[in-house]
């Protein structure tokens, strides 16, 4: 599938915001400056990019632990996702969230979750409750493809299968369960043969060709608001970095993977550069793209100035949102 | 007013918030033909229809999952866990998303779903099928407790955890499902949090909650018959929980005795214990007594479980030990 130029320099500007998000982000780790622990989306930018792209306000995303990238792709602010994760007042979730529960839902963006699998359950209701209302959104769910081996995978995939409901359920099978790789632990091996034991189509597609994610994205979305039911969508792609942040001063590298393999996937198969010389052979002009970079670099460099002039919380905060006033 | 049993208190306030309000819906197991394993929702079905009664797998998680999706996307679910054994399977959602969604995106929403569930010992379901976990969920920061001990409380305190912005949990109890009672026809919300009691006295205080409400006014009855006279408190909501009521029960009465079916270590009563030493310290006159469950799963022989469950005896003897110390 081509895609037209202009579009392609959205998807692109999208991805590559990602990246430098995500980039700054892991420096910004490495030099302790924020708290916690986070997990990185770099390689993995196509899927959220072409999942998100076609989605309106109203439609809904839940979002994993490896959430920054889905954030993004849905719209939320760069500023206010970075203050979050300083654990600062001015952060999406006023700093009672961080890096795994950014939240955003006047965008539809249900939330990040700690919980492998936990979202998904949700997001199914979700999707119960636009078709109950009357309306054609749809709700797409990430998850990692340890989700897959969790047991509310199958009771979610079941329960939104037998009801039809507009859920886009989204595998990002990034090759390793933590630090294992995937084969290992997951009977079977092919995750998008798991569908047709729900009666929905075997789909599977090549996570960094972001016109590849994107076509089938569309189709994806389109079914599910023709209320022709939800699907399942394997999609292969490859984190670069750790599990975690800091994963290599804790486990040390070459353990469950070589850095050889490492290398070679961003040789050859990394999403960003991708994508960019598709915008390119597609009659975009690198001065183009190269203006997009310089907007996102000073769009990111912006976020993290924001973050560090913002107030801490009120400890006060912290009492408060554990209910909901009468 | 007509007399209406506690299921039918149930019933009936499930069939006026749904009359009332198109975001009311029902989802749990065997719940539309069958009307649940207690034939609590028995007849809405025909009403409602299948889209609001719905019929699940037996999926504890993604039963309580699609409640937290449809509500945080603003509906009022309220699902049917079939005993409350099973909400053990159901905890992550509850605990970790529908407890948490508010809290961590810093206030932006809130999950107005309703979870029901039942059990109780008495008639020898075994330790599956049995036991009261109540205090499980009183644990959780977010969430709200109730737990009715007659037809009226059944169906006020119903309509309040539906229309209620948080999630509730409402625990009935097995056994009281026939007994009956004069319900209002025009239905008539209980606030939350307020306590009930149910006979006043002037010697000892007894704190009881589901099934041993019952008990106690049984107790309270003979105890007239030795000179003692004790008053009777039924929380009703467990959290939040009305200490004023309490506290101010057991100022007037210097005794106080806390009762429930659970197992007494850990249990509500713990808690109730530790309110009254803590605020009224100075008025008590004896040492608190709990009586609950021995420390045991619910055995299946029917003279085994009664001898684990507490009985009126039991609560005669803590009321008697609490009158001996003057």
């Amino acid at each position: 599938m081509s895609l037209p130029a202009d579009v392609l320099i959205e998807l692109y500007r999208v991805m590559f915001t990602i990246r430098r998000f995500e980039e700054t982000v892991s420096g910004l780790f490495g030099e302790g400056r924020v708290p916690g622990f986070t997990h990185s989306y770099i390689g993995m930018e196509a899927v959220a990019t072409a999942f998100c792209w076609p989605l309106r306000e109203t439609d809904m995303m839940s979002s994993t632990h490896r959430g920054h990238g889905h954030a993004i792709a849905k719209g939320l602010d760069v500023s206010k996702l970075t203050a979050e994760l300083y654990g600062r007042s001015t952060g999406v979730c006023g700093g009672k969230g961080g890096s795994m529960h950014f939240a955003d839902f006047s965008r539809g963006f249900l939330g990040g979750n700690g919980i492998v699998a936990g979202g998904l359950p949700t997001a199914v209701g979700a999707a119960l409750g636009r078709k109950l209302d009357g309306t054609d959104d749809v709700v797409v769910a990430f998850m990692g493809e340890g989700a897959v081996n969790h047991g509310v995978f199958h009771e979610s995939l079941n329960l939104a299968a037998v009801w039809e409901v507009p859920l886009i359920a989204v595998v990002e099978n990034n090759q390793y369960t933590q630090y294992s790789p995937y084969e290992a632990l997951t009977a079977g091996g092919n995750i998008s043969e798991r569908a047709r034991s729900y009666g929905l189509p075997e789909v599977k597609v090549d996570g960094q060709d972001i016109a590849a994610v994107y076509e089938v994205a569309q189709r994806a979305i389109q079914r599910a608001r023709d209320g022709d039911g939800p699907s399942l969508i394997d999609v292969e792609t490859y984190r670069f970095h750790g599990h975690h942040e800091g994963e290599e001063q804790i486990l040390g590298v070459d353990v469950y993977r070589s850095l050889d393999e490492i290398a070679e996937q961003r040789e050859q198969r990394d999403p960003v550069p991708l994508a960019r010389q598709l915008a390119v052979d597609a009659g975009v002009t690198d001065g183009t793209l190269a203006a997009i970079e310089s907007e996102v670099d000073s769009e990111v460099e912006h976020a993290v100035t924001f973050a560090e002039a913002s107030p801490e919380p009120e400890l006060s905060a912290a009492l408060a949102d554990v209910y909901a006033d009468a | 007013m007509p007399e209406t049993t506690y299921r039918e208190a149930v019933r009936d306030c499930l069939a006026a918030a749904m009359r009332q309000d198109p975001d009311v819906f029902l989802m749990g197991e065997d719940i539309a033909e069958m009307g649940g394993s207690m034939g609590v929702t028995h007849g809405l079905l025909e009403e409602f229809g299948k889209e609001r009664v719905r019929n699940t797998p037996i999926s504890e998680a993604a039963i309580a999952g699609a409640g937290v999706g449809a509500a945080i996307q603003g509906m009022r679910p309220v699902v049917e866990i079939m005993y409350q054994d099973f909400i053990t399977l159901s905890m992550e959602q509850i605990v970790l998303q529908a407890a948490k969604h508010r809290y961590m995106s810093g206030g932006q929403v809130s999950v107005p779903l309703t979870v029901r569930t039942q059990g109780g010992a008495g008639w020898s379901p075994g330790a599956q099928h049995a036991e009261q976990l109540e205090a499980w969920l009183c644990h959780v920061p977010g969430l709200k407790v109730v737990y009715p001990s007659t037809p009226e409380d059944a169906s006020g305190l119903l309509w309040s955890s539906i229309y209620d912005d948080n999630t509730v949990v409402f625990f009935e109890h097995r056994t009281l499902y026939p007994i009956k009672a004069n319900v209002p026809e025009a239905l008539s919300p209980i606030e939350l949090g307020k306590a009930r009691v149910h006979r006043e006295g002037s010697d000892v205080t007894i704190v009881a909650i589901g099934r041993l409400v019952h008990v106690a006014l049984q107790v309270a009855e003979q105890a007239t018959e030795e000179g003692i006279s004790v008053e009777v408190l039924d929380p009703r909501t467990l959290l939040p929980l009305d200490e004023d009521a309490i506290i101010n029960s057991v100022m007037k009465t210097n005794r106080c005795v806390v009762t429930h079916e659970a197992v007494t270590r850990m249990g509500f009563g713990a808690e109730i214990a530790a309110l009254v030493q803590e605020k009224a310290f100075d008025y008590l006159d004896a040492p608190i007594e709990r009586v609950g469950s021995k420390f045991t799963p619910i055995p299946f022989a029917p003279v085994m479980e009664q001898y684990v469950i507490p009985h009126e005896e039991d609560v005669m003897a803590a009321v008697k030990r609490t009158v001996a110390r003057i």
